[in-house]
């Protein structure tokens, strides 16, 4: 829809009404999704192909990063936990850092990077070159089609791709114990599942569909909202990638303060 | 032309952006089966006006009827019927960069005519391709096709759907002479073939000359004037309206 120019007084100042205007928009994007998403047609075939795109075509790019950091991870920490005769321990310390914390965060802010700017520029370009009007004026729901296809399809890969990225960082990591320490991949993997618990598997699942959630609509929400031609695309990708990844660690620290809560009671 | 039967009716139509007054009171009728153009210079309103007849954007005040139902008034299932039966061809095609010819055609086709066989989506696509003369381009991506072929692709993923007003909006904009032509000839043939009523969107006048049956000129928000080419153009008293056809049939 084209854009029509507000000439209204401030209320507050031009920035809070601007900010307190963009947060209404969000929440009516957002609540938008929840209800277009239950209801029919349902654009399965969509959703298979955007799946597909950000799942597997984000494997390379994930399977790298998982495995690099690992590798890093368990190299760093060895000097410390040898200076107190500790090296034993880094499967556990690896596994419950990869599980609790890294696997998801660095999975998100990857995804957020490549599938969340790449949402935001398809979409925004779809805006400013009138494609989104074309699908609205042919009677059917571009909202359906383009939003709740991707988002859907965030919400269900980043879980997937969190999992692999644990398991190929762990895997990074056996290899540099396996190297240094000796220790074969049966005691690697015993030590592992020893020290990760049923809370630290189902918080980080959470944790991953919330992360995937928000990719995915705040791309979206970038994208359909973008104005002002070539320019404004860039900005709707780059905005996007802002602000999922802020929101990344604000959701972060909630769930961490949340889990804490429950491991504690 | 059947002067009887008024498929849109538009009556005192406003519309404004902030200060800006675009549209200042507007009225115009389509005739069934009437190829009508709107001229004016850029940024007049022109698409705004079939923009509002789409119900892409709303009226400040003032009448859009199409089909005797005022478009502002209708909730989204009715206008989403309405729509069926309006096709928009648009300035820069907007054809989804994505999908292919084929698929092109077939996303609107699919989601609003549910009970088609694969076999009778697959001879709609090819009757219409054949009728805008491009079958070739059938699983050809919208960047591999030139300017006139995105325009001709774009009016039949419109025609897909049996409209029975077609609005085109710039249609031989950015398009060499002959290309042009062979839109304008496109335009006649669609009114020939489908019945169907138009508003072409032009600033060109050969476009307005060759395709249109009455012509409106979109002076400062208002119809300077309506009527045949003729009528309007070779001896036009408005100054404004003389400058617009000295500058495109003497001057360009």
């Amino acid at each position: 829809m084209a854009e029509e120019s507000d000439d209204r007084k401030p209320l507050l100042s031009k920035k809070l009404d601007k900010f307190f205007i963009g947060l209404n928009d969000a929440w009516i994007f957002v609540k938008r999704f929840f209800q277009e998403v239950f209801l029919p047609p349902y654009e399965f075939k969509e959703v298979v192909h955007q799946c597909y795109r950000i799942g597997v075509e984000s494997l390379p790019l994930i399977s790298l990063t998982g495995f690099i950091v690992g590798i890093v991870f368990t190299n760093q920490s060895r000097p410390s936990l040898s200076e107190f005769g500790a090296a034993s321990w880094l499967p556990s310390l690896i596994s419950i850092a990869v599980v609790r914390a890294m696997g998801p965060l660095v999975t998100a802010l990857i995804a957020a990077g490549k599938v969340g700017s790449s949402i935001g520029a398809e979409i925004g370009s779809m805006k400013v070159t009138e494609q989104i009007d074309a699908m609205e004026v042919s009677a059917t729901n571009p909202f359906k089609f383009l939003v709740v296809t991707r988002v859907l399809a965030t919400t269900l890969m980043i879980p997937l791709l969190v999992m692999y990225t644990d398991f190929v960082a762990l895997m990074g990591s056996f290899l540099s114990v396996n190297k240094n320490e000796l220790v074969s991949m049966s005691t690697f993997f015993v030590q592992v599942f020893e020290s990760i618990t049923f809370l630290d598997v189902t918080s980080s699942i959470f944790k991953s569909i919330l992360f995937g959630f928000t990719i995915g609509i705040v791309g979206c929400y970038k994208g359909y909202n973008s104005s002002k031609g070539t320019e404004g695309v860039g900005r709707a990708a780059n905005a996007a990638v802002v602000m999922a990844m802020f929101l990344i660690f604000i959701e972060e620290l909630l769930v961490l303060q949340i889990v804490n809560a429950i491991r504690g009671a | 032309m059947n002067l009887q039967e008024k498929v849109v009716e538009i009556r005192g139509l406003k519309k404004a952006f902030g200060d800006l007054e675009v549209l200042k009171g507007v009225d115009l009728d389509l005739y069934r089966e009437e190829n009508l153009v709107v001229l004016g210079k850029s940024g007049t309103g022109k698409s705004v006006l079939i923009k509002i007849m789409v119900g892409l954007l709303t009226q400040d005040s003032g009448s859009m009827s199409v089909f005797g139902k005022e478009v502002a008034n209708l909730n989204k299932r009715k206008l989403n019927e309405l729509r069926l039966k309006i096709g928009f061809s648009f300035q820069n095609s907007a054809l989804y960069d994505s999908m292919t010819v084929r698929e092109n055609l077939e996303f609107p086709l699919v989601r609003n005519e549910k009970n088609l066989t694969k076999k009778e989506i697959n001879l709609r696509i090819e009757e219409l391709l054949d009728a805008v003369g491009l079958p070739q381009t059938i699983n050809q991506m919208p960047s591999e096709l030139s300017g006139g072929q995105k325009k001709r692709i774009g009016v039949a993923r419109t025609l897909i759907l049996n409209p029975a007003i077609m609005l085109y909006d710039e249609p031989t904009a950015g398009l060499d002479p002959i290309t042009c032509g062979d839109i304008n000839n496109l335009i006649l043939e669609v009114r020939e073939r489908y019945k169907t009523s138009s508003i072409v969107i032009t600033h060109d006048l050969t476009c307005a000359k060759q395709t249109g049956d009455r012509m409106a000129v979109l002076l400062d928000g208002q119809f300077g004037a309506v009527g045949t080419f003729d009528e309007v153009f070779p001896n036009a008293d408005d100054e404004r309206i003389k400058s617009f056809y000295d500058y495109n049939f003497i001057n360009s």
